[in-house]
């Protein structure tokens, strides 16, 4: 048994001239969070619609735990909510649980522990057509949720979610994650997955742009200096931290250096002579990476 | 097994049971009765149709009868003469009466509401995802809607034998019950009709991905085109070939072999042919309506679901 649960090779998915997924190869491994990150339209919902077997590809392979999309293999042992939660309107949230627990041949009680866990309990008996965007949203997520699926994918899951929501769906996948759940998890929105995802895939424009661990992406800590004269203060930098590892950008002078080397950075500006204005460490957010991802892909189009 | 399932907690090491194709669709038609029998929408249409099949069959006639005047259905009938078709004994040539045009069309919209509002509501994306295949999944929508069917039908009968008894025994006739093997015949006309129009629906439903949409054209085609054609059929030679092989001929044939009287007849309802003979009518139902439910289903598993 292999440790990937997802593999594509290639996937690509083609509405007649426009191209919505090219090529995506990705990965995901037992027992992690990935991120699956990219702007509105990028082509996120499409692949994993794809992985889930409800749209075909028009060229390249999927395997999920082993089999094709859409086999009761691979759909069985999935638990997903892809481009919003689809219910029966007329129907209590319970009931249509109970309507997915029957097609999962699983127990009414399942129904039960997956009301309490999206905290639906008390508005179980109530319409699926009277809920707010929140509690729909938290249903779909129950819904996945049901039958305790090796891999759980939640395209957007903070949709429509308030600020508390989404602090609770956070928490919720972390719970998840620690109990050893793989979670393949789509979002916009970079800080939600800075902090939850294990490793990320970067989508823009139907392409994966790349595909590594937060940390690896984010590059490791940089140094940022600022200090008068700045053509001297960035030949004293280029000195100290060798000449491919200094840029100099709007808001100082940025350093490849872990932080331990900052007062050696200080003393070599200061024997110098130059005005030492601020020496502070400086991490890439993930938004910084996507926007330099996205933008190159722009210009090189 | 790799290291990481063994490690992972209690919860996850029973994976959720892989279902077979038939296991699937047993599941799936647990959960699809679930939902059809929790649906307003089909509680309404199965009672309008029971309301209007008593109101048609016995109340209008009883009232015509028991008043000894001639209303709109009867016209030109000795009102004592109604009285034997609204007897227990009558049953096989009453039963489906109203069922091609009237009853078509509720159990049209059936079909087409049971199969069509999934695309919209997203509740197919939803269901498709649950382990069992596709043809699976959508075999327990049909399996579903077949049960609802054949539940119109038996309630159909049951409120048939009651006002005709309650009639009987007002009137101080005897009590003659119809013959079985003719109430039988009646029963499965009655079936294939109303599990034709039924599967029609889903297909429309499937096509369109759209209830409105199919319940719209579907009316317009069994209520309306159909006669319409039937109507140029009977002034052009060449195209009487073709109206007298569509569905709506077909199930009116049905009926109209059954005894009701047919379209035309003074007393006769709409829908009621005598186009085809009894055998060859069934026969052409019955393809229809597995072509019209094997159609849907390739639809379904071969088409990307919104």
């Amino acid at each position: 048994m292999t440790n990937s649960i997802v593999v594509t090779d290639r996937l690509t998915k083609r509405y007649g001239d426009r191209l919505a997924v090219s090529d995506v190869s990705l990965t995901v491994r037992r027992g992690e969070v990935y991120g699956f990150l990219g702007p509105n339209g990028a082509g996120k919902t499409t692949t994993l619609r794809m992985l889930l077997g409800l749209v075909r590809p028009t060229s390249g392979t999927a395997t999920i735990l082993g089999h094709a999309p859409g086999e009761p293999g691979a759909t069985a042992r999935i638990g997903a909510l892809v481009e919003g939660p689809g219910f029966y309107p007329y129907l209590s949230g319970r009931d249509n649980l109970r309507v997915m627990a029957r097609y999962q041949g699983v127990s009414d009680r399942a129904v039960e522990d997956v009301l309490e866990r999206v905290d639906l309990a008390e508005r179980g008996r109530d319409a699926f057509k009277s809920y707010s965007l929140g509690m729909k949203q938290r249903l779909g997520v129950a819904s996945a949720l049901l039958g305790d699926p090796d891999l759980l994918v939640l395209d957007e899951p903070t949709n429509g979610l308030d600020p508390g929501g989404m602090a609770d769906m956070r928490e919720l996948v972390v719970d998840l994650a620690e109990q050893g759940q793989t979670v393949l998890l789509s979002s916009h929105l970079l800080a939600e997955v800075q902090e939850i995802c294990d490793r990320v895939g970067v989508i823009a424009h139907g392409r994966l742009l790349a595909e590594s661990t937060v940390a690896e992406l984010r590059g490791a800590g940089t140094l940022l200096v600022r200090a008068q004269p700045v053509e001297r203060a960035l030949a004293v930098a280029m000195r100290v931290a060798g000449d491919d590892s200094v840029q100099l950008t709007d808001a100082g002078i940025r350093l490849d250096l872990p932080e331990d080397r900052a007062p050696e950075m200080a003393r070599a500006l200061v024997a110098e002579g130059l005005d030492v204005h601020e020496i502070r460490p400086s991490e890439r957010s993930l938004e910084d990476v996507f926007f330099e991802l996205t933008t190159d892909q722009e210009e090189n189009r | 097994m790799s290291t990481a399932t063994m490690t992972a907690p209690a919860a996850h090491q029973t994976a959720r049971a892989v279902p077979s194709p038939l296991g699937g669709l047993l599941a799936s038609t647990r959960a699809e009765l679930l939902r059809l029998r929790k649906w307003p929408a089909v509680w309404v249409l199965a009672v309008v149709w029971l309301l209007l099949n008593l109101t048609f069959a016995y109340i209008f006639n009883y009232v015509a009868y028991a008043t000894d005047s001639s209303g709109f259905s009867n016209e030109g009938v000795d009102p004592s003469a109604l009285l034997p078709e609204l007897l227990p004994a009558a049953i096989p040539s009453v039963f489906t009466g109203g069922m091609p045009m009237f009853g078509g069309a509720i159990m049209f919209i059936l079909g087409a509401l049971a199969a069509g509002s999934g695309f919209g509501w997203g509740s197919w994306k939803t269901a498709l995802t649950q382990g069992p295949g596709r043809i699976s999944t959508f075999g327990g929508t049909l399996v579903a809607v077949a049960t609802v069917v054949v539940t119109v039908v038996a309630a159909t009968l049951a409120l048939d034998l009651a006002a005709s008894v309650l009639i009987a025994v007002t009137e101080g006739q005897t009590l003659t019950w119809p013959a079985l093997g003719a109430l039988a015949e009646s029963v499965g006309g009655g079936l294939l009709i109303f599990g034709m129009w039924a599967s029609a629906g889903v297909l429309v439903g499937v096509l369109t991905r759209s209830p409105a949409l199919a319940v719209g054209l579907g009316l317009v085609w069994s209520l309306v085109i159909e006669n319409l054609l039937r109507g140029v059929g009977n002034l052009l030679g060449g195209v009487e070939y073709v109206t007298n092989v569509l569905p709506g001929t077909a199930a009116g044939s049905v009926a109209g072999a059954l005894g009701p009287a047919s379209e035309g007849d003074p007393e006769g309802a709409p829908g009621i042919l005598t186009v085809l003979d009894g055998g060859p009518a069934a026969l052409l139902v019955t393809a229809y309506l597995v072509i019209f439910a094997a159609i849907a289903a390739v639809l379904m598993k071969r088409r990307d679901v919104p």
